[in-house]
């Protein structure tokens, strides 16, 4: 008996191999530095673009490796940081009204072996720097929001409807609304039932009150909108803070995760993304005075203060929302030379802005901008996060004429607050708060030392246990080397396949299985030993050393893989990845140890018809 | 080259009273220093705020916690990381606690000292934290159920009670460590934790096996011998294969940097206290369960065929 593999075998092995080396070896030709000029709105990402760039480059004498374009997004690489940042420059002062621009890592993986779709593995931000945000959405501030809305379309229907009615009002999550009478009541109740479909509407006869709660349908629906709903609305936000390839993605039920690679201004960033601010146009009040201190608002109206704190009675009825604001752009007012916000409204709020500034020439409108805060506080030894509502009146301004789709705002303090509003309102208002619930950052030469330490110890590791099997074990030593060898290969050609994303516990992943495949070759290797020791023949030995070996490799490896997989289902973030890399790295080191390792063998002894000694 | 050349079987289940029972008592330290000091739990699984800041020169610390100070900031621990010139800050959860106040922290700083350099900063929440630590608990419970199903359908119930109890004890002695010398339990930490659940019972299906496959091969063995057996015969193998996996976890406990010290702190104890349990642990439990030639026998005429040449 020989021990030789069938041609099939001997081709599948040949073939992964091979699969293995082109996809682990875009991680081996490091990056460009690059930038990325992305569109903003309406412009276009075109050859005209192309021929744009090339000419402003040129016109610098700036040399670029390549220009690629992919969707609203063009790269430039470049061969050294130093043109980078002056393209940059050049870019961002000629093209930056239509486009942001960024600078970006990008990895320079020859043409040919993108054909493949070889990339990279993608490096987590522990490796590469920058900030990871997990933001939590405020769940019950979007059902309240919800609840008022519903209150105030309730007030709107029976008024159109010229139903009379005494009051509408939110008590506990629930909407009264106060009928006169029995008539009036079932009038009511038909009206609301059909036009307020979210709603679950109860009858109290005896006390002509009709309550309304939200249905459980409904709740669940403004739920998920309001996650989706923010989660566009921070992308947004991040595309306009020009940071290239960044991540915003759902977790779970009521949490996005935002991770900004290379991003070192933590502070603006956090900033744009936590600030849940929106402005609210509304009207003043002047039918009733302005209440004395601890005195109640007149019913319809609401007690604001301005940035001199000073009272100012709204109107409850809000005119737009920020939601309403499709545009806006800060600048210098032309005639007050003030700071101010030019924004520009969706239709639905153009007419609703017009008809109320029609009928209202003369009289006063405000700006409300408020923002959400949270504050966690101490009581009896109990941690509470109280949310706090900053409500401010950061504009009053008398309406001259009637305001058409667009218009402006001024009263800000300073250019950069005018700035800051422009970009909230362009970017979109945010369906409910977010809290920044965790926040990790990692410097990028932090990163760049996480990756050398995990390399380094990767490869020390690895080296002293090729000396110590190849001393043990000789030729056999060798073949498990070269195995444990492949294993490193097949794993990082999967986890690029994957594009999974690779961080620092990954590579101590990685470490450990390399660690714990050399078990299956010292298991095969023993065995081989074992079974020359009791008088069988070389090629016998071999055969029943890889038979025998492999039941037990089998058991050993499934449960470390049982182990694998439940962290990966519970484990969060960083446990994760290393689970990952823990259950690629037992299936490789199974393929390397039994098929790889055999078939180096096989090459060896697997000729020789009369083997009398193998060196193991 | 061979180490391990042994002729005759050693008998190591006559020294099983004397190893459970040194086993007993390791563990009962362990969950005294449990009971008592707790885990030194991170701020992954507390909440707080984490801070790393490195100087161009080596840090005065004083004049750091001065800054603190000035910044209204209690509680805050200040001290060295790795070098003289890096400094580690811990702020635990406290009123008005916020992602925003690490950027306040550090502009203090950089005032105060223009070369501070923020190298990473880890804010964690409450809610967050809470959640780590039950998932994780969540995840030791999954991992440990999942493989004792494993063990038992592959093997008999006895193997997968003693495999497990094996196995916890590690664990146990792991934490144990952890709480009795103050180490930090960060989330790495109970990664490194988890791992070892799988890879310390590796460690018992190897024996298993063998006992296993003695008990079909010596017929007429006790069944103490054939334990024996098979400890002694996969002795080298558990040798060899400890060392390797050890030599990657010390290259990561050298070289991979703080990130990966305790980490690769708990793989060392998981080791070597593996293999301990592993052979003078799982097999006198077994052994005292009562595992008989038939427990294995009977699983042999459907699933597993046996196709050695």
């Amino acid at each position: 008996m020989r021990n030789r593999f069938p041609l099939w075998k001997n081709l599948m092995v040949a073939a992964v191999l091979i699969l293995g080396i082109i996809y682990a070896l875009p991680n081996f030709f490091g990056e460009d530095p690059s930038v990325q000029l992305s569109a903003v709105r309406a412009a276009k990402v075109d050859d005209s673009l192309k021929v744009q760039v090339q000419g402003l480059l040129d016109a610098v004498g700036l040399k670029a490796k390549a220009l690629e374009m992919a969707d609203k997004r063009m790269l430039i690489r470049f061969s050294d940081t130093d043109s980078q940042l002056k393209a940059s420059d050049v870019l961002n002062e000629k093209l930056g009204e239509a486009y942001t621009v960024a600078l970006n890592l990008a990895p320079s993986t020859p043409s040919w072996l993108r054909a493949f779709g070889a990339k990279p593995m993608y490096l987590g931000l522990d490796l590469r720097g920058g900030v990871h945000f997990l933001l939590q959405v405020d769940m019950d501030a979007a059902v309240k929001q919800a609840e008022d809305r519903y209150a105030e379309d309730a007030r709107s229907l029976l008024r159109e409807n010229k139903i009379r009615y005494q009051s509408v009002e939110k008590q506990n999550g629930v909407i009264q609304v106060r009928l006169p009478d029995s008539n009036t009541l079932s009038q009511a109740q038909v009206l609301l039932k059909r036009e307020l479909r979210g709603l679950q509407i109860d009858v109290k006869d005896s006390e002509n009150l009709l309550e309304g709660r939200l249905s459980e349908v409904e709740r669940r629906e403004i739920k998920r909108f309001a996650v989706a709903q923010n989660t566009t609305t921070l992308r947004n936000r991040v595309n306009e803070l020009g940071v290239a390839e960044p991540v915003i993605q759902q977790q779970g039920e009521d949490r996005i995760v935002v991770q900004l690679p290379g991003v070192q201004d933590t502070a603006r960033a956090k900033e744009i993304l936590g600030a849940t601010a929106t402005l609210e146009f509304r009207l003043v009040d002047n039918e009733h005075p302005v209440p004395a201190e601890g005195e109640k608002a007149p019913l319809g109206s609401h007690l604001y203060r301005d940035r001199q704190n000073r009272p100012v009675l709204l109107e409850r009825k809000i005119i737009v929302t920020g939601d309403q604001v499709v545009d806006a752009a800060s600048g210098i007012d032309q005639q007050g030379g003030q700071p101010a916000v030019y924004v520009t409204l969706n239709s639905v709020g153009a007419k609703k802005m017009g008809d109320t500034t029609r009928e209202n020439v003369g009289r006063a409108m405000a700006v409300v901008y408020i923002e959400n805060k949270s504050e966690t506080k101490e009581v009896n030894g109990q941690k509470v996060t109280t949310k706090k509502k900053v409500e401010e009146v950061i504009n009053i301004a008398t309406i001259r004429d009637r305001f058409s789709k667009r218009f402006q705002i001024t009263g800000l303090d300073s250019t950069e607050e005018a700035r800051n509003l422009a970009l909230l309102l362009r970017a979109g208002a945010l369906a409910a708060p977010v809290d920044i619930v965790e926040e990790r950052t990692v410097g990028p030469s932090m990163g760049k030392e996480n990756i050398d330490r995990g390399v380094k110890s990767n490869g020390y590791g690895f080296i002293a246990i090729a000396v110590f099997m190849i001393l043990y074990y000789r030729a056999f030593g060798m073949f498990s080397i070269l195995a444990l060898g492949t294993n490193v290969l097949l794993l990082v050609a999967v986890l690029s396949l994957l594009q999974a994303t690779l961080t620092l516990p990954g590579l101590a992943g990685i470490a450990l299985t390399v660690g714990m495949a050399i078990d299956a070759n010292v298991l095969i290797n023993e065995r081989i030993r074992e079974e020359l020791r009791v008088g069988s023949t070389p090629h016998a030995a071999i055969h029943a050393g890889y038979e025998r070996a492999f039941a037990t490799i089998l058991d050993s490896n499934v449960t470390t893989f049982v182990a694998g997989v439940a962290l990966f289902l519970l484990g969060a973030g960083p446990v994760r990845g290393f689970a990952l890399v823990l259950c690629i790295g037992i299936l490789t080191s199974m393929f390397s140890a039994v098929l790889v390792s055999r078939a180096l063998v096989n090459f060896t002894y697997g000729r020789q018809r009369k083997l009398v000694k193998i060196a193991v | 080259m061979e180490f391990f050349k042994i002729k005759r079987d050693i008998p190591f289940m006559r020294y099983g009273r004397l190893t459970t029972t040194i086993s007993l008592v390791t563990f009962i330290l362990a969950v005294l220093a449990l009971g008592f000091k707790g885990l030194n739990l991170g701020i992954d699984f507390t909440g707080g705020i984490l801070m790393e800041v490195r100087y161009a020169q080596p840090a005065d610390l004083e004049a750091i916690r001065k800054t603190l100070e000035e910044q209204q900031i209690a509680e805050a621990a200040v001290q060295n990381f790795g070098t003289s010139r890096d400094v580690l800050i811990r702020l635990p959860l406290q009123e008005d606690t916020g992602a925003r106040q690490s950027d306040q922290i550090f502009s203090a700083l950089k005032a105060q000292d223009g070369t501070a350099e923020l190298k990473r900063v880890e804010f964690v929440g409450p809610q967050v934290g809470k959640e780590m630590y039950e998932s994780g608990g969540l995840a030791l419970m999954l991992v440990a159920a999942g493989i004792m199903a494993y063990l038992a359908m592959r093997f008999a119930w006895r193997f997968a009670v003693a495999a497990m109890i094996a196995n916890m004890h590690d664990i146990v002695i792991i934490l144990g460590m952890f709480a009795f010398f103050e180490w930090e339990f960060t989330l790495s930490v109970l990664a490194g934790v988890l791992a070892i659940l799988g890879y310390s019972v590796n460690e018992s299906v190897v024996v298993f096996d063998r006992v296993r496959e003695n008990f079909r091969k010596m017929r007429k063995a006790a069944v103490t011998e054939v334990i024996d057996n098979a400890i002694t015969a996969t002795m080298s193998r558990t040798i060899i294969t400890h060392s390797m996996t050890q030599l990657m976890v010390l290259a990561m406990f050298f070289f991979g940097g703080d990130a990966l010290h305790n980490f690769a702190l708990a793989l060392t104890i998981g080791i070597v206290f593996g293999i301990y349990s592993s052979v003078l642990v799982a097999c006198p439990v077994v052994l005292a369960l009562g595992v008989s030639r038939a427990d294995l026998l009977l699983p042999e005429k459907e699933g597993l065929v046996d196709n050695r040449p």
